[in-house]
This record gives structure tokens, sequence and C-alpha cells, in this order.
């Protein structure tokens, strides 16, 4: 059958299973949006291409499934650059559809005209500029393989508008030709016993979990390890809602804002046994400083991640959908041999240090309004049954450590790039992926103006987010930097609060606005926003601009340096540090 | 300089040169050479890329490139496994008086004379890298006034070959 290159693109989209898709059409991308119109593929027309980039991101976090934009050439496809990077950082699996000028035009600099495959090389798995119109269903089919499968990450299809004109014969399945795509096969038994024995053997091991554990859907498997092994549980920010909050071997998140609990785990323990992590250096503080008497074993899909920061005693390469079930079931083998593992003194530490030095903030009846309270509350009165979408900087923080998940899935944000801007588009991808339920952004106002128009897209498509903006009147967590490490001497961080009028801005996007200022008032309006289901929902909380977010590893500085914060008496400080823990 | 030798099979398709040139930008690898060239199969393209091992983690280089879509595959070529070569164009300026020592100091290194021009003389010289570099420095100081060098390229000793394995395994599952 003849069809053009732009049918046989949307085709192949339709057989590829898609159903979403976020974009915004151009010139060069003209031809493919014209076959859309006849197609079963709902497309979500954005107001900017990030937003697009960004959504795809939302939808892919929320429902495993990989997330589709398209763009024009150019500027449309350079607009898509941030989301390509944060999804390359985060192994998020999208494909980014971009029209490009047509064959015999590039290279001229022509008009809309961009290297998109050149620029986007270092920030993709894999991009292709097609330049035959009987490739497009495999470099299609190519695409959704790549990004979804190994290590998920974001694919480019360049597609030059002659291309997508151009005739040529429909057939699918096509074949893909990927000699060189490695996928990396099952796990290695022998080296899951010898982890076992390892964990055996330990008096102190903790798991630390990472976003592996989220993206192979492995939460359950990862639960009876931990049962089986008894070792106190770290979910980093990738990994967050990867093992319940509530769970009594959950420690919450380590790292740089990570609670004492889980920092001093990680420094104090003499086994890590890392789950789809990388040892980034938000985790690790100071690399030579972390977890100096700990052996390692890292099970990670992704072979490059093996000993690229931490070398590891026991290294288990594999997809964790195998990896951890197969775990479970080694060590549930190992217990009913050898009896249950003991590691109640640890855990009884670990306790002490829960209790010691919980997340504190200090909210007073009458006095500023605090995030970590706004948060708790969310908390409470969603019990944990919501996607939680977050931004970059303090607001993230605080969603991050009082929050309470309680399963995969439920969290979503920009982790390894740290996009600010990421929240609003990223909630409209996740509530379409996943319509009917909870999708909540948490918001900083200066991230918050970064995307704010896709709240027109979300309106009109009538996808009722709740955008719980922190509004301090500052780029927080570059203010909290400035206040710590340059004295106190506040350069361009100030955004204000009143402009623009955060209600007003909702209103005028056809969303219902709401403000809260006061603690008493923080249970109402949530109630309200949470109780709004047709349209998008903002609510502009104005809160402490003074607050930081603790606890606090300085940028470069080893974990055993890390910082309670204010509330914390230097007495409680001093015992805290890991020389006194020692000592003990 | 620990040096490390790295012949990386890749599809020959648009765009590969690129994927692997903005690998070793994106994560500062530093690369001593690198020489790209057909193959007795015209899909596969072979590079050789040597790569300074004191600033750079060989190991990280290997996996990294492993992981590019349109590499087939990665081996290390350990030196004494290994033959190497390079392949120079030297000009030398000649001083009249000099020019026999000079055809003599070629002849000894097997290098070929491939032009000669009235002030100044090509060679041609194929060598292993050591060899290559004494060669040069001898020859600067008779003066040499332009050099252009190949890049290495290096292959197995013994029966064994690179496409042994795995690769024709994933270009008939392909």
């Amino acid at each position: 059958m003849e069809v053009t290159g732009a049918q046989a693109l949307v085709r192949s989209l339709e057989c590829q299973g898609v159903d979403i898709m976020f974009g915004l059409p151009g010139g060069a991308i003209l031809p493919a949006y014209d076959p859309i119109r006849s197609s079963s593929l709902r497309h979500i027309l954005v107001r900017h291409e990030q937003g697009a980039g960004h959504a795809a991101e939302g939808y892919a976090w929320a429902t495993g499934r990989v997330g589709v934009c398209m763009a024009t050439s150019g500027p449309g496809a350079t607009n898509l650059v941030t989301a390509l990077a944060d999804a390359y950082m985060d192994s998020v699996p999208i494909v980014a559809i971009t029209g490009q000028v047509p064959t015999a035009m590039i290279g001229t600099d022509a008009f809309q005209e961009s290297d998109i495959t050149g620029i986007t090389g270092p920030i993709t798995k894999h991009n292709e500029l097609v330049t035959d119109a009987a490739r497009i269903p495999a470099a299609i089919a190519e695409a959704f393989h790549i990004a979804s499968t190994g290590r998920p990450g974001p694919v480019l299809v360049d597609l030059p508008k002659d291309i997508l004109q151009a005739q040529t014969t429909w057939s699918w399945p096509p074949t893909m030709d990927l000699p060189g795509y490695k996928i990396p096969g099952a796990p290695d038994k022998s080296l899951i016993e010898q982890a076992a024995s390892l964990i055996r053997e330990a008096k102190r091991p903790v798991l630390y979990v990472g976003g592996g554990v989220i993206k192979s859907d492995s939460s359950a498997a990862l639960r009876e390890l931990a049962e089986h092994t008894q070792a106190p549980v770290t979910t980093t920010l990738m990994a967050r809602g990867a093992f319940p909050d509530s769970h009594p071997l959950a420690l919450g998140m380590p790292g740089m804002h990570g609670t004492y609990a889980a920092v001093m785990a990680l420094q104090e323990c003499d086994l890590i046994v890392a789950l789809g992590a990388r040892f980034d250096d938000r985790v690790t503080g100071k690399l030579a400083a972390f977890a100096p008497k700990a052996k390692i074993v890292h099970a990670d899909i992704d072979p490059a991640e093996i000993g690229k920061n931490r070398k590891p005693d026991i290294a288990i390469v594999g997809n964790l959908a195998e990896t951890l079930p197969a775990f479970a079931t080694v060590m549930r083998a190992e217990i009913d041999a050898n009896g249950p593992v003991d590691t109640a003194e640890w855990v009884a530490l670990t306790d002490g240090w829960k209790r010691s030095y919980p997340l504190r903030y200090n909210q007073d009846a009458d006095g500023p309004l605090k995030p970590q309270h706004v948060v708790e509350r969310l908390s409470a009165l969603t019990g944990g049954d919501a996607i939680i979408v977050a931004g970059v900087g303090q607001h993230q923080m605080h969603a991050s450590q009082h929050y309470s998940f309680t399963k995969p899935r439920s969290w979503i944000n920009s982790g390894g790039a740290g996009t600010m801007g990421f929240a609003v588009p990223a909630a409209m991808g996740a509530q379409i992926g996943r319509p009917g339920e909870l999708v909540v952004a948490i918001d900083g106002d200066g991230c918050f103006q970064m995307t704010a128009q896709e709240l027109a897209t979300c309106a009109i498509e009538g996808l009722p987010i709740k955008v719980l903006i922190f509004n301090n009147g500052f780029l927080g967590m570059v203010r909290q930097w400035q206040e710590l490490f340059y004295d106190e001497r506040y350069s361009e961080v100030h955004l204000g609060t009143a402009i623009p009028d955060y209600v007003k801005l909702a209103e005028a996007y056809g969303c219902v606005g709401l403000r809260c200022e006061h603690q008493g008032d923080v249970d109402g309006v949530l109630e309200k926003a949470l109780s709004i289901s047709d349209v998008p929902t903002v609510v502009d909380f104005r809160t402490h601009d003074a607050e930081g977010v603790f606890p606090m590893v300085p940028a470069g500085r080893s974990n055993d340096d890390l910082v309670l914060g204010p509330e914390f008496s230097a007495a409680e400080q001093q015992a805290a540090t890991r020389k006194e823990v020692i000592a003990k | 300089m620990t040096t490390h030798t790295l012949s990386v099979l890749v599809e020959n398709k648009p765009g590969v040169l690129a994927h692997v040139a903005a690998l070793f930008s994106r994560r500062a690898f530093n690369i001593t050479s690198l020489s790209v060239g057909p193959t007795t199969d015209p899909k596969v393209s072979r590079m050789t890329i040597v790569v300074d091992g004191a600033s750079t983690p060989v190991d990280q280089v290997h996996k990294q490139l492993e992981k590019l879509i349109r590499v087939l595959k990665v081996t290390e070529l350990a030196e004494d496994e290994a033959i190497e070569r390079e392949l120079a164009l030297i000009k030398v300026r000649v001083n009249p008086e000099l020019r026999a020592e000079l055809v003599d100091l070629a002849a000894s290194y097997r290098a070929n004379v491939v032009d000669l021009g009235s002030d100044t003389i090509v060679l041609e010289a194929v060598c292993s890298p050591g060899r290559l570099d004494a060669l040069l420095a001898l020859l600067e100081q008779h003066g040499t006034c332009e050099l252009v060098r190949t890049g290495l390229i290096a292959i197995s000793r013994g029966d064994g070959t690179i496409t042994d394995d795995s690769l024709e395994l994933a270009m008939a599952s392909a």
C-alpha cells in the first residue's frame, strides 16, 4: 500500500501502541500533522515545546510507558533540548520526533534549520536523521525499542520535510536493524549467592535503593529482600516510593538533604547493597569519604555504572526485574538453611537515630507559614494516595522529605538534571497517563514561572492537576547557599511575592486560584483544592522566605559533616557527629 | 605515558563518528589519536582509538563506547599482543652537505623518499609508535618543516580475529 512518509510515521506510532502525544506544529513537521487529524492518536497541543518534552517525561514516569513528543525543526527542536537532557540524566523513556528542513537544504543554513541530531547526541540514548521514507517504520520501532529497554532513555528521530512528503510502501512490523544494541541478559545467580553470603556475614547492612527499582517495577521484590535481610532501606530522590516510608526498616532519603538516619547509616554500615543506584555526588558527598567501612554489592542494568564512582566487591549486571526476585529467593533459601539474619542491634541503632534526629521544623500557630507543614498536611490529607510532582529546589527537597510515600510511581521529579520548570508540564503528562487519579504538583515560585503557560493546556484539556506554589518570593535554594556560603550576600535571588498575582494568573488561565497565608487555613485550602475535579487548581502558599532545607551536607564535603540545622541545639549537633557516634 | 589502544567496530552509517566524538567530549575523555577506515565487510568500519590512561579511565571509555547503539564491538589490544603501526609523511629541509646522511638515516628506519624538492625532501615512514618518535627526534636536527601522521592502527598477533565471537552472532540475529 502506497503512503506518504508522514502517513507511515503516524501509522507506525499507532502500531507502536501510542495513544497520547504532546507537541506543537511548525513548518518542517507540517506534513506529519495532516494525517494526525484522522488517526487514533490524541495529540495534546502544548504552549511551548519544552512543555511537550516534560509532559512526555511525566507520562513515562507515571505509567512506565514511553512518552512521545513532537516539534518542528530549528527552534521547535531546540526547545526540546532541556527535556531530552533531563530524560537522559534520569533514564526516562521518551521518543522525540522532530521535523527537519528538506534533505537538499540540510547544511545550507536554511530557515529554521538546526543540526538537532548533532546537538542532542550527548543527551540522548540514541538519535537518527532519517533520509529515506521507507525507513520510517523501522526508525520508529527502533526508537521505541531503544527508549524502553535496557537502561531507559530518550531517543530522537529527525525527519526532513521531503521525507515526510515522499511516497513509500507501507508494511508493519518492520525489521529492526540494531546489531550493536546490547541489552544485559539474566543476572548471574552465583554472584547473587555470593552477595547473599556477604549479607549473612555483615553486621550492619544497608539497602541503597535507586530509581532502577521504580523503572523495573520491582518494589514488591525489594520489600521481600529487605524483610529477609532485615537491612534498613534508604530510598534516593529517584526512588522515593519504592519502599513505603512507614515501614519500620525505612530510613528515608540519603544524601545532601537526606535524613540523619539514612546518611549516618550509609557512613557507618559495613555493607551497602546498591540496587539501581549510581553513587551520584548528591548521595555520596565527597566520594573518598563515603561509607568508608562498607563493602559494596552493586546491582544495575548498566555495566558502565559499575565502578564508575565506587568500585564494588560484587557487581551484578542485569535488569532488576530479574535480579531482585532472584535475590529475594536466594535470600529466602539462605534463611531457610541458616536461620534468620540477626541485625537487631544495628536496626536498634538506626531506630535511635531516627528518634533523636528526625526531620524537624518549627511551625508557630501565628508565625510564618512553613513549607514543611504544607507538605505534611498534604501527606496526611491524601494518605499517600496521590501522585506528587516537584520542580527543583527547596520545595522539591521539602516534598521529598516530608511526604510519606506509600507506593512506587507516586513521586515524579527532575533529579539528575535539576531542571527548574519541570513540575507543571510533568504533572500534565502524569494526569493524562493516569486520569482519575490525584496529581499534585508542588512547585516553587521561581520554577512555576518558567513553564506556567502549560496551565492553559491543562485547562483546555480538562486536566484537574493541583499546583501548590510555595511562594517565598525567592529563588530559595540559591538564597540558602548565599546565606550559608556567601556570607548572606544575596545576589539576584529576590523575585518578590506579589508579581505576578498567582490567583489572578490562575483565573486568567481558566484555573481555580486560591491563596493561603496562615497555618490555620492550610487544611481548609488543601481540602478545597483537592475536591476540584474539572479544572486545574493553583494555590499560592505564602511561605516563610528564610526557611532553609535541612539536614544539609555542604557541597563537596564529607557526609560526616552533615548539618542538622537551626532546630537542633549545639549539643545535639555535637552528639550527632560521626566521631561521637563511633565513640559510642 | 600509559596509552591504551581500543579497536572499535562500528556500523558504517552516517552520524557514527559524530556519536563517538560526542561521547568523548561529553565524558571529558582524552584521546591521543583516532583513525577510521573500512573493513572487509562494507557494512562495518573500524576505528582505532588511542586513549591516554593517565588522564582518562579506560574502563569507562570501553563501557561507554559499548553503549553507543552503532558500536558493534570494542576490544582493547594489549601492546605485546598487537602489531601497531602509524604512517607519517615528513617534509624535511635539506642541507646539501647533509643530504647523504639524511638518506642513510631514512633508510635505517625504512622510510622512503617519496618527493624531492630543491630544498626539501618528503619521507614516508611506517613505524611502530616508539620508533616513529625516535625517527622524528633525529629528523628534527635536520629541520622538519611539516609533519602529518595517520594516527595509530593496530591488529592482534596470532590466529584470532576481532570478529571471532559475539559480533557475528549479533550481525546474524539482526
